[in-house]
């Protein structure tokens, strides 16, 4: 402890700083003792109160963390105690603690909750869109204003949504635990699944003006490096963060001067993060040392094969349709199907894409997918079959909720229509 | 610890159309979750098909209503149960997850503790 007072400014900004690095870890560990998510969540946030009323005279503590998870471990405690005689609206979490248990108070061997608190957050017995608002709100430390504005909902709406998944994880008695090796590898995919899902929607945001709601892609990406650092020797969770490392790494080449968005295709190469590059390179060649390779690393992969092409023109479509096909066998999805198009027209032409593509237009799932009929409609340009792209422009413009997206297709409609339109037979 | 009662909702149709070799071989899957899982299993029966059930309503004016069939119209309809004790979720779902249905699947709720 420094014993020198600091200005209540500087205090403020480092517990800010403290509050991004640290919250999980302290609510984690509060959660194991308080036996209850809300009185955890109370008490982690007292701390971090007490913290900014105390550190000006006192100082701040030589391990931030360690000292807000003792006031608010030893604050739960006393809740807990209090109340002990009291009915329960709620069973409690489920913990192998007993309140009674000594806790190691000097702030040296806290142990790292954070594992049990993600699975809990992403139990699959919550609906995924609750284990997404749970994650951000606990993991996170997102307030629920937050992330209701994240998803675009109604914060009476989420508020509601984050209770109701607490309740139940106390009502069916989810244990606050890290699942038994038998059910690990899928109790971690549902964790990935989360985290992607997290990363994805603010990377393209489905409404509104942005393409990328920076925020939420930073805080999937950050969860994503927590969870590679709690779970070091699961391939799956390397392949997402090196994934995620190489799909931000574009970012600053993503959208145009006007905020449109710009095709892989034009972007400007040296605009993409070169650290993020070689981080999300690294992370690849870890995740595919243990074959099989995961449904993660193969996707990393093929975003390290984009990242190493110096230009459009260089890149390895033979060994991108390679990876799609190895990712379609083992997890078929309509949409890597489409990806796999995609690449198939730059190894093979727009002809062969455009025949690989019918399998997936069968698809009842991706009759309202706006990337079917963007894709179909670059296909038919690009074949010169305009009164066709047309129709195909015309339907995805119909279906992007996007607005950057949607600019782009315009656009591309636009040009068609006047190159149609030296010829009067325009529809 | 607490109880959690398991509901084998099962399509009729499909135990109507298996054979008597199906039939007894889904029997037999049951008697062999019930062995493997006794230490854990506080009860549990099969159930007479929705042929045999009867729903009794109380009206607003206070009479009893009893009619034929069962509340909800499904395609699945309760079959069967287990009670199953556990210290926690995830070990009542890991013997939930094995107990045997035809073309059907099973609701898992804990039991509110009288």
């Amino acid at each position: 402890m420094g014993d020198q007072s600091h200005r209540p400014v500087d205090v403020a900004r480092t517990v800010a700083a403290v509050y991004e690095q640290e919250w999980a870890f302290v609510l984690a560990a509060t959660a194991r003792v308080a036996a209850d998510l809300d009185l955890a969540e109370e008490c982690a946030q007292d701390a971090f109160a007490q913290a900014l009323a105390s550190w000006p005279n006192g100082g701040i503590p030589l391990r931030p963390g360690a000292w807000l998870t003792t006031v608010a471990r030893r604050r739960a405690i006393e809740v807990r105690r209090r109340e002990a005689t009291l009915a329960r609206k709620f069973p409690l979490l489920v913990t192998d603690l007993q309140v009674t248990e000594e806790l190691p108070l000097d702030g040296q061997s806290i142990p790292d909750d954070r594992l049990r608190l993600i699975f809990t957050c992403c139990h699959p017995a919550l609906a995924r869109e609750a284990q997404v608002a749970l994650t951000l709100r606990l993991v996170c430390g997102l307030s629920t204003q937050e992330v209701a504005r994240a998803f675009l909902v109604k914060e009476a709406t989420m508020q509601a949504r984050i209770t109701r998944a607490k309740r139940k994880i106390a009502e069916v008695r989810i244990p606050y635990r890290v699942p038994e090796e038998v059910d690990l590898p899928q109790r971690v995919s549902a964790v990935l699944d989360v985290i992607h899902l997290v990363y994805s929607a603010g990377h393209t945001a489905g409404s509104g003006g942005a393409l990328v709601r920076g925020d939420l892609a930073a805080r999937g990406v950050s969860l994503a490096r927590m969870l590679h650092m709690l779970l070091p020797d699961d391939s799956e969770a390397t392949g997402l963060l090196a994934l995620l490392c190489l799909t931000e790494s574009r970012r600053p080449a993503r959208l145009g001067p006007h905020g449109e968005l710009m095709l892989l295709e034009d972007q400007d190469r040296g605009a993409w993060d070169r650290g993020a590059i070689a981080d999300g390179l690294q992370l690849v060649r870890i995740a595919l040392s243990h074959p099989p390779a995961g449904r993660f690393a193969l996707m990393a992969a093929i975003a390290a094969v984009h990242a190493e092409a110096p230009r459009w023109e260089d890149t390895d479509w033979r060994q991108i349709v390679g990876l799609y096909d190895l990712l379609l066998d083992r997890w078929p999805s309509p949409v890597v199907a489409l990806n796999r198009a995609a690449a198939i027209s730059f190894a093979d032409g727009p002809g062969h894409a455009l025949d690989a593509l019918q399998h997936v237009e069968a698809d009842p799932l991706l009759a309202e997918y706006p990337y079917l009929a963007a894709t179909r409609a670059d296909l038919l340009r690009r074949l010169e079959r305009t009164e066709e792209a047309i129709v195909a422009y015309a339907e995805a413009l119909r279906l992007t909720d996007n607005s950057a997206q949607a600019t782009f297709l315009a656009r591309r409609l636009r040009e068609l229509q006047s190159s149609t339109s030296d010829q009067e037979d325009t529809p | 610890m607490a109880n959690y009662l398991a509901m084998i909702y099962d399509n009729e149709a499909a135990w109507a159309a298996a054979s008597e070799e199906d039939v007894a071989e889904m029997l037999r899957a049951h008697s062999e979750f019930g062995r493997a899982n006794g230490h854990a299993l506080r009860g549990g029966a099969r159930l007479a098909d929705s042929a045999a059930a009867t729903s009794i309503r109380k009206g607003t004016n206070g009479d009893v209503a009893v009619t034929d069939g069962t509340f909800a119209e499904t395609k699945e309809v309760l079959g069967g149960y287990y009670v199953i004790e556990a210290d926690d979720f995830d070990q009542a779902l890991a013997i939930a997850q094995q107990i045997p249905s035809l073309a059907g699947g099973i609701e898992l709720r804990p039991i509110i503790p009288s």
